[in-house]
């Protein structure tokens, strides 16, 4: 991690048996890890597992202790070719990252490692960006679970659940030969709760071990004629041990309720927002006894044939509760039950609707749409009061959206491409995956697509032309780093592409947490960082290379055009740097307050506009978009249009200044510089200073009063 | 508890917040305080990109430990709010909260909703070209209409008061508004176990408490916020304020003329603009100003509410100290300006203060304050503007350095020979044009005029931004004939008004522009010819 410190989280990866665990699903997960002797954690930082990265990444002390090898992979597919150390050996090892993207990237390895098998317990920890807020494309990982029989294990969201579920992955994925996958949904990742923790473990099986005696088994090689064996053992061996496994240890849970002639099959991370649903509608009592019996499936693959038939035995009809879309569950319930020719009804999808978040509302009307049908009876004649958020809401409460931080560096980059577009037209822009992807929202409303994290570049391939129009793509230093490099860069100047390429170069993985990546500026132990985005771009064969920095709006407008008009062939590559200011803060703010307080001289600096001279109209607010950059009302009687002020979280960027000198905006802005602990000199300048232009102003004001 | 239940229950709070306004420290204190108080408490949230100043809520569920005891289960607790179930919601904005009321969170019969009525503007807020704020109004109006109970308090302002960060006040107000099911001591207890900024957390704290404990339903906050009502469309003259009484013999005597001649309800709307016109000129100016004002009296009436007469004088009082640079450079030298400044970045008294300032002139801006002989040619020549060139482009300057402050004072006296510079000559000629139009429309249709009259709001700003506010003015105007065939002309002014505020590349103003004029392309064809 970088510049944030989790002491305090890691403390908690110490507790022993016994003790109790209070703090994030997520924690949980890493302490779980521990807990069960895992030899090795990799991953790729996303939301909403970069908690468990950044606290490993700072816990090194622990994880040497334990012998436990821990490293940030370049991107999700090297995490999940890390797995390959529990291919031949009895390794458990642990990979994490955000899905269903990193999962994407990952497929190539997962796809390989499911086909060879693995011998020590592999687990994959997904955080599930799914429904409200998310940032990604709404996808499920279960379709990638059945595609390569990766078992998958969806936990109720509590903290034993989940503990006791990482325990069970290992041993699944060992007594089957096959990694596993725990998904966890973005709230459960975040959920605050507790556990009673056990002992670390420390791993039985070394990577020592394993070199000191390599092994190798011809049939776990992915080629003829052993990768017709692996499918067929895993049909044949693996699948059926797995269903076996899930049976014996009872994963999925049967709880029994009176009205035995309905059932409720529901994914196990989404039980708490059953029962809830089940208890407003009367059904249930708080502590998860329910009137309808509930089989919950904490694996949701592979689906146990036998109990869904012995669930479904003397039902009248079942309710699948199952989010995402292909309903895959209801899809294998209705096989099942044709299969063993039982009559029950199967609805899921119709009661529920195919896409979306399962909402408590949306939970609470389904099951009430799917007892309405089949179980009048059970209902209440329910004396609910109508919700009706006033109407006027609707066109009073603005959306919100994400944007840039105060000070972010990116900021002045896409007021210069505005800028720019004014003086040579609408340019089409490849946008990426990062805190720039925010450019394509107001006020920037920069970019025409996102394709995928570092493929900015690439997703601007066919729009090359001989033309002497460029298409402009965007790159984050992360992307970069992760697969951009190749993909965008190196694939631009191997297919002599005439397009321009700016890598936003802000020194860390900002979107995701502030995470070190090869390019950071930092001492980063364990890690060697420093490298040159500059160097790597013109070891690949780009000729045009500029860095900037994206605070010089005057130069990057001028490098800019330089890139847009060139006539130097083949691909431009603009590094724009600027270091994260939320970073920096983070960075910089204990070292100021040091030196404030040693009596050093510190300068802060804080923008302003004058509101006399500010006529309302605002162009300054849609070039910069600051969150600091705000309005206040008019003081100026006769104007009615608010003025644009700065609140008091500005951190001195200086870009709304600059935007207003490139842009030739108004002179309305101002910068003032606080100067803590002054020198002798200065402060004897700033006197005079004061004396003479205090004088000259008094002047003026007694003429002024005088005139009135 | 609430009362009446003798069964314990889950008690579930939410808050709604923007992302970076500290929810997840918040958060923790309200988990650190239940446990402390023998409650089982969950929370979660959904941060990820929100983090980033979007919306953000934060869900907690509370149990009592004794009762998952005695029932000898772990009672299930939610992650999520469902609508219609929620005991207290707490929103760190007033939008927020708005948005909370929307998502059916808060209902009469059981919610009590604890809102800060300060505002944080969105992005499409403050990005209009006009006026583009929210009604807070409606917002506080639903709130009381819907929550069990509304505890409403400028939460911002205790905050910044108290030097500290907005979760302590928000965690003083639930803590006052007696609505959480443990005592405000655990929440307090928990800012001093988490130990940092204590002491202003304290005070934050304290003072947010107070404020809630003692708003029963806080009318104040909800009058407070009424006070600053949105802008009106059209002036009216009650909306303005006296100015100070004058000294000068001259300042009395315009006065005199406003109180002699006009009606004594726009008295303080023209004294205003007598006012500002002798600060921006001289008192010969100002006179001009009423001057230029008794046509337009003459077609106004008091059946009327003089509305025509309290626009034109508001917006020729703007007009005619249009800001050229010598008003610029006046006003940033000004001594009450330097104070504000000090004020605005919360600098100490005798804390060292430096002032920079950014221009950035046009050779339009150079020429435009020259004597209209010298500078219409020196704008005109090719070989000038380039020369001229060579002094625009941003600077800094440093107006509370002695070289700085001396230039700007400089370029302040060049309003010795404004009244003939190029840009007096244009503008004089555009208010005398606007003028006659209001003066010819007036008599035979009021309400257009008085819409051409708030038109004048379209022209402000300094480069493009002027330049786009008067090409737009001038559209409205040039399509007058055109619109006067229709049947509303007045109203087809007002959208078009409008429009011209959506958005900057004048899409929607040219819209409107085509559809208003088409209806009568006989008119326009008129007007052509």
């Amino acid at each position: 991690m970088a510049e944030r410190s989790f002491a305090r989280e890691v403390e908690l990866l110490r507790l022993t048996a016994g003790e109790e665990f209070r703090g994030e699903g997520i924690l949980a997960v890493t302490k779980a890890l521990l807990q069960s002797g895992v030899a090795y954690v990799a991953g790729y930082q996303g939301a909403p597992v970069s908690h468990l990265m950044d606290v490993l990444a700072d816990a090194g002390e622990i994880l040497d202790e334990l012998g436990v090898h821990f490293e940030s992979s370049a991107s999700e597919a090297t995490a999940a070719a890390t797995l390959a150390a529990s291919i031949n050996y009895p390794l458990r090892g642990a990979v994490t990252w955000k899905s269903t993207v990193g999962t994407n990237v990952a497929s190539d390895a997962l796809g390989n490692l499911a086909s060879s098998g693995v011998k020590g317990g592999s687990l994959i920890i997904l955080g599930e960006d799914y429904g409200e807020g998310a940032s990604i494309m709404q996808e499920r990982t279960h379709a990638f679970a059945m595609k390569s029989q990766i078992w998958l294990l969806d936990p109720r969201p509590r903290l034993d659940s989940i503990v006791t579920a990482v325990q069970q992955g290992f041993e699944l994925s060992e007594a089957s030969n096959t990694p596993v996958m725990l998904m966890l949904r973005i709230r459960a990742c975040h959920l605050y709760g507790s556990f009673i923790a056990s002992d670390n473990r420390r791993p039985p099986f070394t990577a020592e071990d394993a070199l000191a005696a390599p092994q190798r088994d011809p049939s776990r090689i992915i080629l003829p004629p052993y990768t017709y064996e692996q499918e067929r053992e895993k049909t044949e061996q693996r699948w059926p041990a797995a269903v076996r496994f899930i049976k014996e240890r009872k994963l999925n849970e049967f709880i029994d309720g009176p009205a035995s002639e309905l059932g409720i099959v529901l994914q196990g991370g989404l039980y708490n927002g059953v029962l809830r649903a089940l208890e407003l509608l009367g059904l249930a009592d708080g502590f998860g006894a329910s009137r309808l019996p509930l089989y919950v499936l904490n694996a949701t693959y592979p689906l146990v044939e036998e109990e869904f038939v012995r669930f479904a035995t003397g039902k009248r009809s079942l309710l699948i509760v199952e989010e995402g879309q292909p309903e895959h569950i209801e899809q294998a319930a209705n096989q099942f039950l044709r299969r063993a020719d039982l009559q029950t009804k199967v609805l899921g999808k119709g009661p529920f609707p195919m896409a979306g978040e399962y909402t408590g509302s949306v939970l609470k009307e389904g099951i009430r749409a799917f007892l309405e049908e089949f179980g009048p009876r059970l209902l209440n004649p329910v004396t609910e009061q109508p919700l009706l958020p006033a109407a006027q809401l609707a066109s009073a409460v603005p959306e919100r959206p994400s944007g840039l931080c105060t000070g972010c560096p990116e900021r002045p980059l896409f007021s210069s491409l505005k800028l720019l577009q004014k003086e040579v037209g609408p340019v089409h822009v490849s946008a990426d995956i990062g805190c720039h992807s925010f450019a394509s929202l107001e006020p920037f409303n920069l970019g025409a697509s996102i394709l995928g994290y570092g493929l900015g570049s690439a997703a601007a391939s066919a729009l090359h032309t001989r033309g002497n129009k460029r298409p402009l793509s965007i790159m984050g230093d992360g992307g970069f780093w992760h697969n951009g490099l190749t993909s965008g860069i190196s694939n631009a100047v191997f297919n002599e592409h005439d397009g321009v390429t700016i890598i936003v170069d802000n020194g860390y993985a900002a979107a995701t947490g502030g995470q070190w990546i090869p390019s950071s500026e930092a001492d980063a132990p364990r890690r060697t960082a420093r490298l040159s985005i500059a160097d790597a771009v013109r070891g690949v064969g780009v000729r045009w290379v500029r860095s900037l920095n994206t605070y010089d709006m005057k130069d990057t407008l001028k490098i800019l055009r330089e890139a847009m008009s060139t006539r130097e062939k083949g691909p431009k590559v603009i590094v724009a740097q600027g270091e994260c200011q939320l970073n920096r803060e983070r960075r910089t703010r204990p070292l100021l307050n040091r030196l404030r307080k040693t009596g050093k001289r510190v300068a802060r600096k804080h923008y302003g506009v004058d509101a006399d001279t500010c006529t309302g109209d605002h162009s300054c607010i849609r070039l910069s978009g600051c969150p600091s950059l705000t309005v206040k009302p008019n003081p100026d009687p006769l104007r009615r249009a608010p003025v644009a002020a700065v609140d008091y979280d500005c951190v001195g960027c200086g870009v709304c200044g600059e935007v207003a000198h490139a842009a030739v905006l108004c002179p309305s802005f101002y910068h003032a510089e606080l100067v803590d602990n002054p020198g002798a000199i200065e402060r004897f300048m700033q006197g005079l200073r004061r004396v003479l232009i205090g004088f000259l102003q008094r002047r003026s004001q007694r003429k002024r009063a005088m005139a009135w | 508890m609430v009362e009446g239940e003798t069964q314990p229950r889950v008690f579930k709070l939410a808050i709604a917040a923007l992302g970076g306004q500290g929810g997840g420290v918040l958060t923790q204190w309200l988990l650190n305080a239940a446990e402390a108080s023998g409650f089982i408490a969950q929370a979660t949230s959904v941060p990820g990109v929100a983090q980033r100043t979007g919306a953000t809520l934060y869900y907690l569920e509370f149990f009592p430990r004794a009762g998952a005891e005695a029932a000898g289960a772990d009672p299930v607790l939610a992650l999520m709010p469902q609508p219609g179930d929620v005991d207290l919601v707490v929103a760190s904005e007033l939008m927020e909260a708005g948005r909370a009321m929307q998502r059916g969170l808060v209902t009469r019969d059981r919610t009590t909703l604890v809102a800060s009525t300060h505002r944080v503007f969105t992005i499409g807020e403050k990005s209009a070209l006009g006026d583009g704020l929210a009604d807070s109004e409606t917002v506080l109006q639903v709130a009381r209409a819907t929550a069990r109970r509304l505890v409403a308090l400028d939460m911002e302002a205790l905050a910044r008061e108290h030097r500290s960060v907005i979760s302590s006040v928000v965690l003083g107000a639930l803590a006052g508004s007696g609505a959480l099911p443990f005592p405000g001591e655990a929440c307090e207890q928990a800012i001093r176990a988490s130990g940092r900024a204590l002491e202003r957390n304290l005070a934050a704290f304290e003072a947010g408490r107070a404020r809630a404990a003692a708003s029963a339903d806080d009318e104040q906050a909800a009058q407070a916020e009424r006070a600053e009502p949105a802008a009106a469309e059209i002036a009216s003259a009650g909306a303005f304020d006296p100015v100070p009484a004058p000294q000068n013999p001259r300042a009395k005597a315009l006065l005199a003329k406003i109180s002699s001649e006009f009606p004594s309800t726009c008295a303080n709307v023209l004294g205003i603009g007598v006012h500002r016109l002798v600060d921006y000129h001289n008192h010969a100016y100002a006179g001009l100003y009423l001057d230029r004002l008794l046509p337009i009296l003459r077609q106004d009436s008091a059946a009327r509410q003089h509305t025509l007469l309290t626009e034109t004088a508001r917006g020729l009082a703007l007009w005619m100290s249009y800001e050229d640079t010598a008003r610029v450079a006046d006003l940033k030298t000004r001594a009450a300006r330097f104070a504000r400044v000090r004020a605005e970045v919360a600098g100490g008294n005798g804390q060292l203060m430096r002032i920079v300032d950014y221009l950035s002139p046009r050779v339009e801006e150079i020429c435009g304050s020259l004597p209209a002989w010298l500078g219409a040619p020196l704008m005109k020549w090719r070989l000038t503007r380039r020369i001229l060139q060579a002094f625009t482009g941003g600077k800094k300057i440093s107006t509370d350095r002695v070289w700085g402050y001396l230039l700007m004072r400089a370029m302040a006296r060049t309003r010795a020979w404004r009244l003939s510079s190029l840009r007096h000559r244009e503008e004089d000629a555009r208010i005398r044009d606007w003028l006659a139009t209001l003066a010819e429309l007036a008599p035979q249709d009021y309400e257009l005029a008085v819409e051409m009259a708030a038109c004048q709001q379209l022209v402000k700003g300094y480069g493009e931004t002027f330049e786009r506010g008067l090409a737009r003015f001038r559209a409205i105007a040039e399509a007058l004939p055109a619109l006067r065939g229709g049947t509303d002309p007045a109203s087809a002014v007002r959208e078009l008004r409008a429009a011209a505020l959506v958005d900057e590349d004048g899409g929607e103003f040219a819209a409107a522009l085509a559809r208003l004029c088409e209806n009568h392309p006989g008119s326009v064809t008129e007007s052509k010819a």
